[in-house]
């Protein structure tokens, strides 16, 4: 990893909820995920930021037990997720933008259908209370594959919370929304993980929304981590305006943000 | 460990789904209620043709009815399974604490409610349509279901390990299998009818001891429960065999991220 930790300090004392160590994948020659090591601690936010094809999906369904790493190492909450994968999984959760719920199925069986997956205890109270967070209820009863996309975001959002898990993935969360919808939804999750110390990991190519909510982003390129940091100090640390300067320049000329490069 | 509130999220879903769909339910027992009527008239007709012949209600009726319990067995198993293909659930499903033996548990105890299902309407329709009279196998009954029942829960999920390694195209696997296992299963006729090579097949698979036990019991001869348990045993073994072939194509769908681009059809 060739990582620059200038705002990391505050995150390193909190308890780890994710741990990650020289992970690595590759799918024929293709390295996808290159070595890669980094943690999310307990109630903390942290982006994993990259273009396209930077390996952040890989990422994240690796930590779900979806994908098989070639090397390396994942601890949610000291499980190892590839010795003890129930354990870890009951722990976390995650939405996708490409993961929608089933369609055939309302909200409310849905809901209930994982609920008993992951174990959620006194599953009825704990529906009734994310619908209402959600402001789902009027849709209960609704077949999820009628529901807007919004709506559908929403619902992906309570399923992931259903089991408040001390983990929580989101990839492009809010990738489908209106900017009103966004802001509410950001809200929430930051609600959420304020009020159950979540650690949360969250990829979005939307830069605002990202030094928004994240307390540390981590930069993403060809599978290696270039940067680390406050999202907020990062981009005038490495001279430019703003974060989303900074993406384009991870994007296109990532070799001249390496720290310890080639 | 095994949870059991994992395995009944897993019927309780197919209930939620068959409850609100037709399309779904009546597959269940309509295409087995179609069969028994379509051969309780050839039986009927064969006996009006045939009067100081055998009864053929017992031996063609019965075999048909045995067969489709088969049949829905199998069926349950992979539809239940084809219910995450078609909703594109995998990486859902997958990314829950969900074990594989669980989730093959639930696939299994949703077979069993909807092969009960199939099996009491044919049951109801033979013997009043009919007069098919199930007095007449006996205790045997028993073992000849529990054995049908273990082979197609073996099929079944070998039929899910191909769809789930070959993509959701795969599926047409999963349908012609009892159709071509059928002539060597020795549904109507005795193994001996059948030239070598395929005896040898015959020898292979649990439900033509089922019904070459059939037909010896109708024919007033002993039964033979050796053959029976033999035959339980091999059904038993082919599950073993099966699920440990589904988890092993399982682990290959996560090494290679097929799980994650199951749509694809192709890891590469």
């Amino acid at each position: 990893m060739t990582a620059e930790t200038s705002g990391a300090g505050q995150a390193a004392a909190t308890p780890k909820v994710l741990s990650i160590t020289d992970l690595r994948k590759v799918y024929g020659r293709t390295v996808a995920v290159d070595g890669v090591s980094f943690h999310v601690g307990r109630n903390e936010i942290v982006g994993l930021l990259g273009p396209n094809g930077a390996g952040k999906t890989t990422i994240i369904n690796i930590v779900l037990g979806i994908l098989e790493a070639n090397g390396g190492t994942i601890h949610v909450e000291g499980f190892d997720i590839a010795g003890h994968r129930r354990h870890a999984l009951e722990r976390t959760n995650f939405a996708a933008v490409y993961a929608p719920l089933p369609g055939n199925l309302t909200v409310y069986q849905n809901l209930r259908f994982f609920g008993l997956l992951y174990g959620v205890k006194g599953i009825a109270e704990r529906i009734t209370e994310v619908l209402k967070e959600f402001e789902l209820e009027q849709f209960r009863n609704t077949k999820c594959g009628v529901l807007s996309s919004g709506e559908q975001t929403r619902v992906g959002l309570a399923k992931a919370m259903l089991n408040q898990p001390h983990l929580l993935l989101l990839d492009e969360p809010t990738a489908s929304l209106d900017p009103a919808s966004a802001r509410d939804i950001r809200a929430k999750i930051c609600e959420f993980a304020a009020k159950e110390g979540v650690g949360v990991l969250w990829t979005s190519h939307n830069m605002v929304e990202v030094e928004k909510v994240c307390d540390r982003v981590l930069f993403l390129s060809h599978g290696k981590i270039l940067l680390e940091g406050n999202p907020k100090t990062l981009p005038r640390d490495h001279g430019k305006e703003t974060l989303e300067d900074l993406f384009i320049a991870v994007a296109r000329e990532p070799l001249t943000l390496e720290v310890n490069g080639p | 460990m095994i949870h059991l509130r994992r395995i009944a999220a897993i019927l309780l879903r197919q209930f939620y789904l068959m409850r609100g769909s037709p399309a779904r339910l009546l597959p269940v027992f309509v295409w087995a209620a179609i069969d028994i009527v379509l051969w309780g008239f050839i039986t009927k007709y064969l006996n009006a043709i045939t009067s100081a012949g055998p009864n053929f209600v017992p031996v063609l009726l019965g075999a048909v009815l045995f067969w489709d319990f088969f049949t829905r067995v199998m069926y349950g198993v992979t539809t239940t399974f084809l219910e995450d293909v078609w909703s594109r659930n995998f990486l859902n499903l997958f990314a829950t604490p969900l074990s594989i033996s669980e989730y093959l548990g639930g696939l299994v105890l949703s077979s069993v409610a909807t092969s009960a299902i199939g099996l009491f309407v044919m049951l109801v329709l033979a013997t009043a349509a009919f007069g098919l009279s199930f007095f007449g196998y006996g205790l045997m009954l028993i073992p000849y279901l529990l054995v049908l029942f273990l082979f197609g829960i073996s099929l079944g999920i070998l039929a899910n390990a191909l769809v789930l390694r070959y993509g959701p195209a795969a599926e047409w696997f999963v349908w012609p299998i009892p159709a071509l296992l059928s002539p060597f299963a020795a549904v109507f006729y005795p193994v001996s009818a059948l030239p070598h090579w395929m005896q040898y097949v015959s020898h292979l698979l649990p439900p033509a001891y089922v019904f070459e036990s059939m037909r010896t019991i109708l024919a007033g001869l002993p039964a033979r429960p050796a053959l029976l348990l033999w035959a339980g045993s091999l059904a038993l073994l082919y599950i073993l065999l099966t699920a440990w072939f589904f988890t092993r194509i399982h682990r290959y769908a996560i090494r290679t991220g097929l799980i994650a681009r199951y749509s694809a059809e192709t890891a590469s």
